[in-house]
């Protein structure tokens, strides 16, 4: 099949996780359908050349660099027109970028800029003949789409967590291209980011999520869900509307249908009742786990495992014993 | 200031769903439907801007078929000024090709802003704002949580994955509005009489072939039945040898 252009996200200059993810949802698609190329597109201040060992290593054949101290941020209008670009010279079949911050921003302006049909938040993608065929979860995952799109070429948005970060090394060829655009002349211009936290792990990116609701009765309490973070090593730290509503924790943390939607290898809901809102954000995380003193609580239905309890209690308890753990390897 | 705002209406989010016979749509029956939160904060947001920056005008539109109609009064109930309905038959999974109908409508409106949610309940693709954006050639802000218009200039606060971001733009723009910014506003009942007065213009939309369909919808598998493993304390030991030998993710 022709082949596929990736759009691998950075972030100050280093590759995200679902970069990974889109570069192996493209490479597996290619291989499912005959072979093509995987084209990997990074707009970085410096340095991409850098990144072609870690795209080749998850199967992109062809790296393509476009530098500019203006691609410190994400230059949304620049990075739109150089992947427009690029995806206009022809040979590609298909344009994927993640459903990320940036990829939600960016599906849209490349399909217009190419006259393309465009999907987002994308779970599945075949080929089936001239068409394309992806599932797209709905009405707050409570319902999954089957779309075709038909067109020479497609944009998708791939749910982050949805593909799996595959290894399939080759040593990618790096290409060097010009922006398509010029990055500091930007009509909306980026005045300031303000970190979440230093070295704090993103909702996103975490392998392990441990996430508190109204059952926790206080903010002080929240350092609780902290420590059994801390201890897991490998976690961030989530919580239910209701909680960033109370402004015990910043929006930014909130999981649900209008935050934030997780899927983590592990998922620790504390304190958590389970609202359907709540479901939305985090039912297709791998394992559920869920403590909380009302055993009738509609999170259990979800949950893996369950412990019925106080979270006062129960959670130092389960802290402690991670630690140990953890400690013992 | 001259705003448009863009509309979905879109089935409480509460609702359980089933699919209708069809086999590719939800069965409507029985679902209530409104303006979707997030457009109803930008139909609040516009209003605020208008109240404050007097002489202004916020007009509504909305992509869709006449049940869509209810949705612009409820707008206008709110206190927009005016409503248009682009009509079509049904509604479309093609984000594209509502953004070129909205954007061929917009073009000569002359709107300092035109605001969308940031997404809808529904679809929650967040296409149709950012791609009029491209097609008016304007400047486009999505995920606004904060947002603040002086001197023909804008500021946003956009929340991203563990960062904020603050930006400036130039008018006009697209904004897309995230939750938090503002509480929408309940129609007053002098406000639902006149909303039966203003102007609700009906113009057929030019979708052409959709190039996005629908070949189905199903319900996600259920996630097996959860077990609870114990009560208090006293648990913990047996939830962390399932989490290390079961679950593997210890």
């Amino acid at each position: 099949m022709p082949n596929i252009l990736v759009f691998a996200e950075t972030r100050g200059g280093a590759l995200r996780k679902v970069a990974f993810e889109t570069v192996s949802a493209a490479r597996a698609l290619v291989d499912a359908n005959g072979g093509g190329q995987v084209h990997a597109l990074c707009a970085v201040p410096s340095g991409g050349a850098g990144l072609a060992e870690q795209l080749g290593k998850h199967g992109a054949d062809v790296v393509l660099t476009a530098e500019n101290p203006g691609f410190a941020n994400y230059a949304r209008e620049a990075v739109a027109a150089t992947v427009a670009a690029r995806a206009k010279s022809g040979g590609y079949r298909a344009v994927l970028v993640s459903f990320s911050a940036q990829g939600r921003d960016l599906a849209p302006r490349l399909a217009a800029k190419l006259d393309a049909p465009v999907a987002a938040d994308v779970t599945e993608i075949r080929i089936a003949g001239d068409s394309v065929v992806v599932k797209h979860p709905v009405y707050a995952n409570k319902v999954i789409a089957t779309l075709q799109l038909d067109g020479p070429l497609v944009v998708l948005s791939t749910r982050p967590g949805a593909f799996p970060v595959t290894e399939t090394p080759r040593t990618a060829t790096v290409e060097s291209l010009a922006p398509a655009s010029d990055p500091s002349a930007e009509k909306v211009v980026v005045k300031e980011m303000q970190e979440g936290g230093k070295g704090k792990i993103d909702l996103g990116e975490a392998p392990v999520i441990v996430a508190g609701g109204r059952g926790l009765k206080a903010p002080e309490n929240f350092k609780l869900v902290e420590d059994l973070a801390a201890a897991f090593g490998n976690a961030a730290v989530g919580a239910t509307r209701a909680v960033t509503d109370e402004g015990w924790r910043p929006h930014s943390d909130q999981i649900g249908q209008t935050g934030r939607q997780v899927s983590p290898q592990l998922y620790v809901a504390v304190g958590i009742s389970g609202a359907i809102q709540h479901l939305a954000g985090m039912r297709s995380s791998k394992t559920i786990v869920a403590i909380n003193k009302d055993k009738e609580a509609p999170i259990f239905k979800v949950a893996d495992y369950g412990i019925v309890g106080d979270v006062l209690e129960v959670v130092p308890a389960l802290t402690q014993a991670v630690r140990e753990a953890k400690a013992s390897g | 200031m001259k705003i448009a705002v863009c509309l979905k209406r879109t089935p409480d989010s509460e609702s359980r769903f089933r699919i209708a016979g069809s086999g590719s749509a939800i069965d409507e029956t029985g679902l209530k439907f409104d303006i979707d939160d997030f457009a109803s904060y930008a139909v609040e947001v516009a209003l605020q801007i208008n109240e404050k920056q007097a002489p202004g005008e916020t007009v509504a539109f909305a992509v869709g078929p006449d049940a869509v109609q209810e949705t612009l009064r409820k707008a206008m109930s709110m206190g927009v000024d005016r409503a248009v309905q682009l009509k079509t038959d049904a509604p479309t999974y093609d984000g594209l090709a509502i953004a070129k109908a909205l954007a061929a409508e917009l073009k000569a409106g002359g709107f300092d802003l035109v605001f969308f949610g940031k997404h809808a309940f529904d679809t929650s693709g967040g296409i149709v704002g950012t791609a009029t954006a491209e097609l008016l050639g304007v400047a486009c802000v999505t995920s606004a949580s904060k947002l603040e218009i002086a001197s023909g200039k804008g500021t946003a606060r956009r929340e991203l994955e563990g960062v904020a971001e603050i930006v400036e733009f130039s008018l006009p723009a697209v904004v897309t509005i995230d939750e938090g910014i503002a509480r929408p506003r309940y129609p007053s009942l002098k406000g639902i009489m006149a909303a039966k007065k203003k102007p609700l213009e009906t113009k057929p939309a030019q979708l052409g072939q959709p190039r996005v369909t629908v070949k189905g919808m199903s319900l996600p598998p259920d996630r097996p039945p959860g077990r609870i493993v114990g009560e208090g304390v006293a648990a913990v030991p047996e939830l962390v040898r399932l989490l290390r030998s079961e679950a593997k993710v210890l």
